[in-house]
C-alpha cells in the first residue's frame, strides 16, 4: 500500500479547525441551494453519491482496501427500502432502516470472504462478490428484475415530513448526508481511525504492536458497507425506483471514480469528485457512450499524472490536509 | 441425456474462453505485476479485428485467427509503452484503476460507433453444419474451439515452461535486476509478455465472434468472471489457469443441465466457498 | 420568506398564463422521443422513430398555422431507471408535452405512472405489455400500434390451429416477455393445446445455446419465442445450429418486426407466421408514406411498426390539438379529446381509441415470402389472415383497468 498513501498524504498534519470550517462552508452552501434554481433533483443525486463516495474512501482512503465492489450496498439497500415502501407500506424511516440494515448485514457476511485476501486480490473478490448479487437480484422475484422496483411512494417521515414535496425532500436528504458525513469524520479521528491508518502505512507494524488488524479491517468494511446502504436508502426517495443499474459492476467503477477524481483519502474529495462526475453525467447525457469513454479519460489521467486527486492538490498546494 | 452432453458441449466452449483470459491475465500478472482488467475490452477487440477484416477488407477467418492477435497484440504493447510502464514502482492497485479506465474508453468508442447490439460474423464454411454422435448432436463448430482453445493452451504452457524463452520469462519474473544482468533486455521481454497476453484474448475473441456475435460489451461481463476463475484457482501457476478454466466450465455446463438458475452464479458461489476454505487459491501462493 | 417570495413568483406566473390564455392560446408543442438509439431494439424504433415524428410535424402543416412544434430524442438504452430519469427531466425542465415510441415494456410502464403524475401525454407506439390499457392503464395513456394479447390471439391461435398443441416458451425476462408469455399460454391453452414448460433468458443474449438445448429437451412442438429485436434473430439463427427446427420442432415468433426480417435474410425467416398491424405494401397510403420515409432512413429502410405507429399517433394528436384551439398543456385532457375523436391516417386507417387507452385497428397475420416469391428488396410479407378492428384487441371487460366502469 505504501505507494498508493505517500503521494495522497496530507503534506502537514491536519488541523481539525480547517476541516472544521471547510465543512461548515460546505454546510451553507448546500442549504441555499434550493434557492438558487439548481435542478434540486440532480444535487440531491450527486449528495446520495457523495455520501456513497465517502463511505466508499473510508475503506481505501484510511484502510487501504480499493473495494470494487461497493454497488452492492448501494443497490441491496436500495432494493430493501424500495420493497418495504412499495410491498409493505412502512413509513420512510422504518425503509430507510430495513435498507441500512439489510447493507450491514451484506457487509458482514462479504467482509468475512473478502477480507482474507489483501491488494489486488481483495479487489477481484469484492468485484466478483457484487457480481453474484446482481445475478441474485436478476432472478429474484421480489426485484423485478430487469423492470427494477417503480414508483415508490415517498410518503410521510415520522408522520408528517412530507417527502413529496421536493424542497423538504432535500433538506431531509441533506441532512441525511451531512449526518454520514459527520460521522464518517467523526470515525477517522477515533483510536479506531488512527489505527485503521496505521494498518494502512504497515500492516506488519501494526500486528507486531499487537493490533489485531483483521477486526479493524472487517469493523471498517461493514461501517462503510453500511454507510454506503445509507445512501442507497437515500436514493430511493430521490429516484423512486430501485433497480439492477445500481448493483451493476459500471457503478463500482463510478464510486471508484469519484473519489479518485476528488482525492483518495482526503476527507472532502469524495463529495467534489461525485459533484464533478454527477453533473458531467448530467451535461454529456444526450452524448451517448461518450460518458463512458470520458470517465475511462479521466481515470487514465487521474492514474498517471493527478493521483493526489482535486482535494488532494489543493490541499498540497496550500499545504494542508482537507 | 442427450441435453446433459450438449449442455456440457456448451460448459467446455465457455471453459476454453475462461482458459485463455485467465491464462493471459496470469502471464501479464506474473511479469508485470498488473490485474489486467481492460482483457476484456482486449478480447472484445479481437472479434471486431476479425468483422473488420471480413467486411472492410474481405479477408476470412483463418486469416482472421492469425492477423487478430497479432494486431491486437501490437496495439497491447503499445499501451504497455506509453502508459503502463510508468505505473512500475507505484501501489498495484494503480494498474488495476489505469487498466479499467483504458477499458471504459475502447468499450466506450466502439459502443458509439456500433452501438450496444450484435453485429453477426459467420462461421467459416469449413466448420459449418453438424454431427450427430449418437449421444448428442455436436455442432462442428463448436467443438473446433475446443480443441483449437486446448491446443493453444498448452502450446502456451510449453513455451513458458519448457522453452529458454520462457526459462528468461519466469526467471525474469522471479529477479529482474539478476535477469538483467545476464544481458538480457527486461522491459523489452515485460512489453512482449504484455503483447503475448493480450493476443491470447484476442484470440479468443476471434474463436467466440461466430457464437457470440460481434459486441462492444462482450468482454465486459466475461472478465468478471474470468477474474473470479482466477481468484479460484490462484495466479501461480500456467497449467493451474487452463485447467481451473477448462473445469469451471464444465461445472457451469453442469449447472445449466441439473439446476438452470444457479448457472450465473455457480462460479461466484464456488469461489466463496474456495475462499473459505484455502483463501490463497487451489494452486496459488500468497500475493 | 424565500418559500413566500417563490409561491409569489409562481402566482404572478400562473397569472399570466392564464390571462394570455384569455387572448390567445398557446401554440406550442414539445415532443419527446424515447427509444433505444443504439441497443437491441434500436432498428425497431430508435432514430426511425424520430424521424417519424419530424415528418408528422411537417405534414400536418402546423408551422404555417402559427403553431410551434419541437422535437426531441433521448435513448433509455432498455434501462427503466434511466428511461425515467430522461423523463423526469424532460417533464420538468424541458417542458415535454407527449412522449412517443417509448418501446420496451418495463421502461413504458414505469414512463406511463410518471407522465400520469405530472399530467402529460404518452402515446406508446413501441411497447408490448397489454397491461399498459389493463390494470395499469392511466388516463394519460393510448397504446397505439400493438399488443401482446393481439399478437397471442393472432399468431398463437393459428398455430395452434394448424397442430401446434404442445408449447416451450422461450422468453425474455423482463415486463414484456413475461406479458407475451402469459397472454401467450393462455390462448394455447384455450385452444386445446398445452404449455410444457418455459425458459426465460436476459434481454440482449448473444448465446441463446443452452436456453435452446433445454427447449429442445422439452420435445415441445412449438418453441415459442417471447423475445424481440436482436434476441429473436439470434434465437433463430442459433437454432440452426443445433439442428433444433431439422429435429422437426417449430420456431414461432411471437412478435418479429419488419427490419428483424431483413436482417435475417429470407432464406433464413422464410415461412415465418407473426403478426403486424402495418406493413409498408398494404395499401397506396401505407407505400406513398413508406418510400417517402425510406428515402429519408440513412440505410433505406422501410418503417417498422412502430415508426409507422410513431407518425399516426401525432397525427392524430395534431388533429385534437387543433380542434381545441390551443395546446391547455393538460395531458388527460388532450387524451380525453383524443379519444373522443375517430382516428383516420393512411397507415392505419380508421379507427378509434377505446376508454382505456386501447388504440383499435385490424391486426393482419403475414407469411415470410421465399427468396423466389420475393419481387425484390423489402418485399417480404405475404398476407395470410386479418382480424378485424373490433375483435383483434381484449375486451374491453377483461383488461381489469380501473378506468373502465
Amino acid at each position: 500500500m505504501s505507494a498508493m498513501t505517500d503521494d495522497t498524504l496530507p503534506a502537514s498534519p491536519r488541523t481539525l479547525r480547517d476541516e472544521m470550517i471547510v465543512f461548515a462552508a460546505m454546510a451553507v452552501l448546500l442549504a441555499i441551494v434550493p434557492a438558487t434554481g439548481i435542478y434540486p433533483f440532480f444535487v440531491m443525486q450527486a449528495l446520495c453519491f457523495a455520501l456513497l463516495a465517502c463511505a466508499f474512501n473510508l475503506l481505501i482512503g484510511f484502510g487501504g482496501l480499493l473495494s470494487f465492489g461497493h454497488a452492492m450496498f448501494l443497490g441491496t439497500a436500495g432494493y430493501f427500502t424500495a420493497h418495504a415502501l412499495k410491498e409493505w407500506g412502512v413509513s420512510p424511516e422504518i425503509g430507510i432502516v430495513i435498507g441500512t440494515a439489510g447493507a450491514a448485514a451484506l457487509g458482514l457476511i462479504t467482509s468475512y470472504v473478502s477480507i482474507r485476501r489483501q491488494g489486488i486480490y481483495f479487489s477481484m473478490i469484492t468485484l466478483a462478490l457484487s457480481q453474484l448479487l446482481y445475478f441474485i437480484y436478476l432472478q429474484a422475484p421480489f426485484t423485478h428484475g430487469e423492470d427494477g422496483i417503480q414508483g415508490i411512494p415517498q410518503g410521510m417521515m415520522f408522520g408528517f415530513i412530507n417527502l413529496s414535496n421536493p424542497t423538504v425532500l432535500y433538506y431531509v436528504v441533506l441532512a441525511g448526508f451531512l449526518g454520514g458525513f459527520l460521522l464518517i469524520f467523526r470515525t477517522i479521528n477515533s483510536p479506531f481511525g488512527e489505527v485503521l491508518k496505521a494498518i494502512r502505512e504497515n500492516e506488519p507494524r501494526a500486528i507486531s504492536l499487537g493490533y489485531k488488524t483483521d477486526q479493524y479491517k472487517l469493523l471498517a468494511f461493514i461501517l462503510s458497507g453500511t454507510l454506503a446502504g445509507f445512501a442507497g436508502s437515500l436514493k430511493v426517495f430521490v429516484a423512486q425506483n430501485a433497480s439492477l443499474t445500481d448493483v451493476h459492476w459500471s457503478m463500482s467503477g463510478e464510486i471508484v471514480l469519484m473519489t479518485l477524481v476528488g482525492g483518495l483519502g482526503t476527507i472532502f474529495g469524495p463529495v467534489v469528485g461525485a459533484f464533478v462526475i454527477i453533473a458531467m453525467q448530467q451535461y454529456l447525457a444526450g452524448f451517448g457512450q461518450w460518458v463512458t469513454v470520458i470517465q475511462g479519460v479521466i481515470f487514465v489521467a487521474c492514474v498517471l499524472t493527478f493521483r493526489r486527486g482535486i482535494v488532494g492538490e489543493i490541499g498540497h498546494y496550500f499545504r494542508r490536509s482537507l | 441425456m442427450q441435453a446433459l452432453y450438449a449442455q456440457l458441449l456448451v460448459g467446455l466452449i465457455n471453459g476454453s474462453f475462461y482458459a485463455l483470459l485467465s491464462l493471459g491475465l496470469a502471464v501479464i500478472f506474473g511479469m508485470l505485476n498488473i490485474i489486467n482488467f481492460a482483457h476484456g475490452a482486449l478480447y472484445m477487440m479481437g472479434a471486431f479485428c476479425a468483422y473488420f477484416l471480413l467486411n472492410l477488407l474481405g479477408i476470412g477467418y483463418w486469416w482472421a485467427l492469425i492477423i487478430a492477435p497479432i494486431a491486437v497484440g501490437i496495439f497491447g504493447m503499445i499501451l504497455e509503452r506509453t502508459m503502463l510502464q510508468w505505473l512500475t514502482g507505484l501501489d498495484h492497485l494503480y494498474g488495476l484503476l489505469l487498466t479499467f479506465g483504458i477499458a471504459l474508453i475502447v468499450q466506450g468508442l466502439f459502443q458509439n460507433y456500433f452501438g450496444s447490439s450484435g453485429l453477426p460474423y459467420a462461421i467459416p464454411d469449413e466448420l459449418r453444419g453438424g454431427m450427430n454422435l449418437g449421444f448428442m448432436f455436436l455442432p462442428i463448430y463448436r467443438g473446433w474451439v475446443v480443441v483449437f482453445s486446448l491446443v493453444v493452451c498448452l502450446a502456451t504452457w510449453f513455451l513458458i515452461e519448457k522453452t529458454r524463452l520462457g526459462a528468461n520469462l519466469r526467471a525474469a519474473t522471479e529477479n529482474p535486476t539478476l535477469v538483467r544482468a545476464f544481458g538480457i533486455n527486461v522491459p523489452r521481454m515485460i512489453t512482449l509478455t504484455y503483447g503475448l497476453g493480450v493476443g491470447l484474448a484476442a484470440l479468443a475473441g476471434v474463436l467466440s465472434a461466430p457464437i457470440n456475435q460481434v459486441r462492444p460489451l462482450m468482454g465486459a461481463d466475461l472478465i468478471i468472471v474470468v477474474f473470479a476463475v482466477v481468484v479460484i484457482g490462484g495466479m501461480g501457476s500456467i497449467m493451474g489457469s487452463i485447467i481451473t478454466g477448462f473445469a469451471l466450465g464444465v461445472i457451469e455446463g453442469l449447472t445449466k443441465y441439473f439446476y438452470p438458475e444457479a448457472s450465473n452464479t455457480v462460479v461466484f458461489v464456488l469461489m466463496v466457498l474456495v475462499l473459505l476454505i484455502k483463501p490463497t487459491g487451489l494452486t496459488g501462493r500468497a500475493a | 420568506m424565500k418559500q413566500k417570495l417563490s409561491k409569489l413568483l409562481l402566482g404572478t406566473a400562473l397569472s399570466l398564463v392564464a390571462a394570455t390564455g384569455a387572448f390567445a392560446q398557446d401554440k406550442t408543442i414539445k415532443i419527446g422521443v424515447l427509444t433505444d438509439n443504439s441497443g437491441l431494439y434500436a432498428d425497431l424504433g430508435g432514430p426511425g422513430s424520430t424521424l417519424a415524428a419530424q415528418m408528422a410535424v411537417e405534414d400536418a402543416g402546423l408551422a404555417g398555422k402559427g403553431w410551434k412544434v419541437d422535437v426531441v430524442s433521448a435513448d433509455h438504452q432498455n434501462k427503466p431507471d434511466i428511461g425515467t430519469n430522461v423523463a423526469r427531466q424532460w417533464l420538468d425542465v424541458e417542458k415535454v408535452d407527449v412522449f412517443v415510441d417509448v418501446l420496451n415494456s418495463g421502461v413504458a410502464l414505469a414512463v406511463s405512472n410518471l407522465v400520469k403524475e405530472k399530467n402529460a401525454v404518452l402515446i406508446d407506439t413501441g411497447a408490448a405489455t397489454s397491461d399498459l390499457t389493463g390494470k395499469a392503464c392511466t388516463p394519460n395513456t393510448i397504446h397505439w400500434v400493438y399488443d401482446t394479447y393481439m399478437l397471442a390471439n393472432s399468431t398463437g391461435q393459428a398455430l395452434v390451429k394448424a397442430g401446434g398443441d404442445s408449447w416451450y416458451f422461450l422468453t425474455a425476462d423482463y415486463a414484456f416477455g413475461h406479458a407475451l408469455e402469459r397472454d401467450t399460454a393462455a390462448v394455447v391453452t384455450k385452444s386445446g393445446g398445452k404449455v410444457v414448460g418455459t425458459v426465460r433468458h436476459p434481454l440482449n443474449t448473444a448465446d441463446f445455446s443452452s436456453f435452446l438445448l433445454q427447449a429442445q429437451a422439452s420435445k415441445a412442438k412449438i418453441i415459442g419465442m417471447a423475445n424481440a429485436g436482436g434476441d429473436t434473430t439470434n434465437t433463430i439463427k442459433q437454432a440452426a445450429e443445433f439442428g433444433i427446427v431439422s429435429g422437426g420442432q417449430k420456431l414461432a415468433g411471437l412478435l418479429l418486426f419488419l427490419p428483424d426480417v431483413h436482417a435475417l435474410g429470407l432464406k433464413v425467416a422464410q415461412g415465418l407466421n407473426f403478426t403486424e398491424t402495418f406493413y409498408w405494401d398494404l395499401n397506396d397510403g401505407t407505400r406513398t408514406f413508406s418510400k417517402r420515409f425510406s428515402e429519408r432512413m440513412k440505410n433505406k429502410a422501410m418503417p417498422s411498426m412502430i415508426q409507422a405507429g410513431v407518425y399516426s399517433g401525432l397525427i392524430h394528436y395534431f388533429k385534437a390539438l387543433e380542434a381545441m384551439g390551443g395546446n391547455p398543456h393538460d395531458g388527460a385532457k388532450v387524451v380525453a379529446k383524443m379519444k373522443e375523436m375517430p382516428t383516420d391516417d393512411p397507415l392505419f386507417g380508421k379507427g378509434s381509441i377505446r376508454i382505456d387507452g386501447r388504440k383499435i385497428h385490424p391486426a393482419y397475420l403475414f407469411e415470410v415470402k421465399t427468396p423466389a416469391e420475393s419481387k425484390g428488396p423489402w418485399d417480404y410479407y405475404k398476407l395470410v389472415g386479418t382480424t378485424p378492428a373490433d375483435q383483434a384487441f381484449r375486451p374491453l371487460s377483461e383488461g381489469a383497468c380501473p378506468l373502465v366502469k
